[in-house]
């Protein structure tokens, strides 16, 4: 008998191929996944779920969906952690972080990656977050 | 050769007409500034004299005594703050104290250089605040040219490019770790997605060198008596492929004598951005209707569809670089964000515009009107 309840983790992206790829491997790790497919959709199931752990992309709807989605989570579950996944690198000049100080008051992420990271990478860092 | 106009502020004569000796004939280069600043110089004995030449006239840099009869430097400087005025300014006094030179600093005082100062201190001096005052400038310059906008404008490009990438490629590591076994058959949507992708890449590339040739105004413009109908019916036809896999009729009706001077090429950027969107954006067995025909002294081209529709908000950001309409209706159908919006920048080349009436569910129409002379 499985005791051990399956994690969740709540997936948004707004490219479905990713979403498609990315809930493969989160299944493959063993996790239970929630996705919505953008901001929009995200916001609309946000405050009905429980995940365990939320990863959202960055570049969405809006420039920074990603920091609003984590933002709005936080406020309800601020110990449920983040993780924001982008495709932007410092390689195209646009380093997306926290430079201000403002900036980071609001924004509360607990990780950054880049995207095009491999299972064995992302499951890493998803134990170390969750702690297992 | 440019001029700078400086202002010497002191109640010395013996240091206004010293300064403006040593700077009558100072100029200032740098190596990747077209042309040597020279200096315009004019003088005020009093905080109250300089406000009258700031007021009055365009002056660029200011050397200015803080020690004055009536108003002092610091409350000449605050002035300057105050008001927004483009100046620099450089504080010159004997009394120099940290607390004078923090305040001054405080209120956008380039330096402070202490009296008396030899006359390569002052050249030195004077060197750096128009070098710094040429980059301010300059950095201003850029961005009220764009500069700002283009930056952005390239990493959101980089975005869009990317995206498909990582998608390909996350495809192809599943296809090679046979994440779901050996037959090949059961990996055909991730082959279809894949191909689909690089679709969408190759138009935005296409779409990219279009936007990139108008911007440029390189693009070799290629202006004759053109049959818009016709551009319309090439058009039409080699979209209809594409609309016969989803079961969409394109309609197509126009008047007699539909032409006018243009650019055959965009016209058929302009008519083909509208009807492929109102292809995709349809829904199966959708209708699409193309109008043309000319309203006063306009030619009207009249995209409509029977498809998913917009909201007032997607309506509003619907011609803006890179902007799709992302929704559950919209996400599996690829597309550069570019489409629309090269397409009004080209009918804003004939002088014309693209409107949109749209509502969700029901269809939305496009109606793009070009001035012309109708003989």
């Amino acid at each position: 008998m499985e005791t051990n309840k399956k994690k969740t983790i709540f997936l948004v992206d707004d490219d479905v191929d990713y979403i498609f790829q990315l809930t493969k491997m989160l299944e493959n790790m063993g996790f239970e996944v929630i996705s919505a497919c953008g901001q929009k959709e995200a916001e609309k199931i946000l405050d009905e779920i429980k995940p365990d752990l939320a990863l959202f992309d960055l570049m969405m709807e809006n420039k920074d969906s990603g920091f609003i989605l984590s933002h709005r989570l936080k406020q309800r579950l601020p110990d449920v952690p983040v993780i924001i996944a982008t495709a932007l690198t410092a390689e195209t000049g646009m380093i997306f972080g926290l430079d201000s100080e403002e900036d980071k008051q609001w924004i509360k992420a607990d990780l950054y990656l880049e995207k095009g990271l491999r299972q064995d990478q992302l499951h890493r860092e998803i134990n170390k977050l969750l702690k297992i | 050769m440019n001029t700078l106009k400086l202002l010497i502020v002191d109640d010395e004569p013996g240091i206004r007409s010293g300064a403006k000796r040593v700077l009558q004939d100072f100029t200032v280069g740098y190596p990747f500034m077209d042309e040597d600043f020279s200096f315009d110089i004019v003088e005020a004995e009093t905080g109250e004299k300089a406000l009258e030449f700031i007021e009055n006239d365009t002056i660029d840099i200011i050397l200015l005594d803080n020690k004055l009869p009536g108003i002092e430097g610091i409350e000449v400087l605050e002035y300057i703050k105050k008001n927004n005025y483009d100046i620099s300014v450089m504080m010159i006094t004997s009394y120099a104290s940290l607390e004078l030179a923090i305040k001054a600093t405080n209120n956008g005082a380039f330096n402070f250089v202490p009296k008396p100062f030899t006359p390569q201190e002052l050249k030195t001096s004077v060197e750096n605040i128009t070098k710094n005052l040429f980059l301010k400038r300059m950095t201003q310059k850029m961005k009220e040219e764009g500069k700002e906008i283009r930056f952005q404008f390239l990493s959101v490009l980089s975005h869009e490019l990317k995206s498909p990438i990582n998608a390909i490629e996350g495809y192809l590591r599943m296809m090679q770790e046979k994440q779901i076994g050996d037959n090949v058959d059961d990996y055909k949507e991730m082959i279809d997605r894949s191909i689909e992708r690089i679709k969408g890449m190759r138009s935005l590339i296409l779409d990219l060198l279009d936007l990139t040739r108008m911007e440029s105004g390189k693009k070799k413009r290629d202006l004759r008596k053109t049959d818009v109908a016709e551009v319309a019916k090439t058009v039409i036809d080699s979209i209809e492929p594409l609309a016969i896999q989803r079961n969409i009729k394109i309609h197509f009706e126009t008047e007699e004598n539909t032409y006018m001077n243009a650019d055959k090429s965009e016209l058929e950027i302009i008519i083909n951005n509208l009807v492929s969107n109102a292809v995709k954006y349809n829904v199966e067995s959708g209708k699409v209707f193309v109008k043309i025909f000319h309203s006063d002294n306009q030619l009207q081209i009249i995209v409509q569809d029977t498809g998913i529709g917009m909201s007032q908000e997607e309506m509003d950001l619907l011609f803006q670089d890179f902007v799709r309409i992302k929704n559950e209706k919209t996400k599996y159908v690829t597309g550069s964000g570019l489409g629309l919006s090269i397409a009004k920048k080209m009918t804003e080349l004939y002088g014309g515009t693209i409107k949109v009436e749209s509502e969700a569910d029901k269809g939305s129409t496009f109606i793009v009107s070009i001035p012309v002379i109708k003989n």
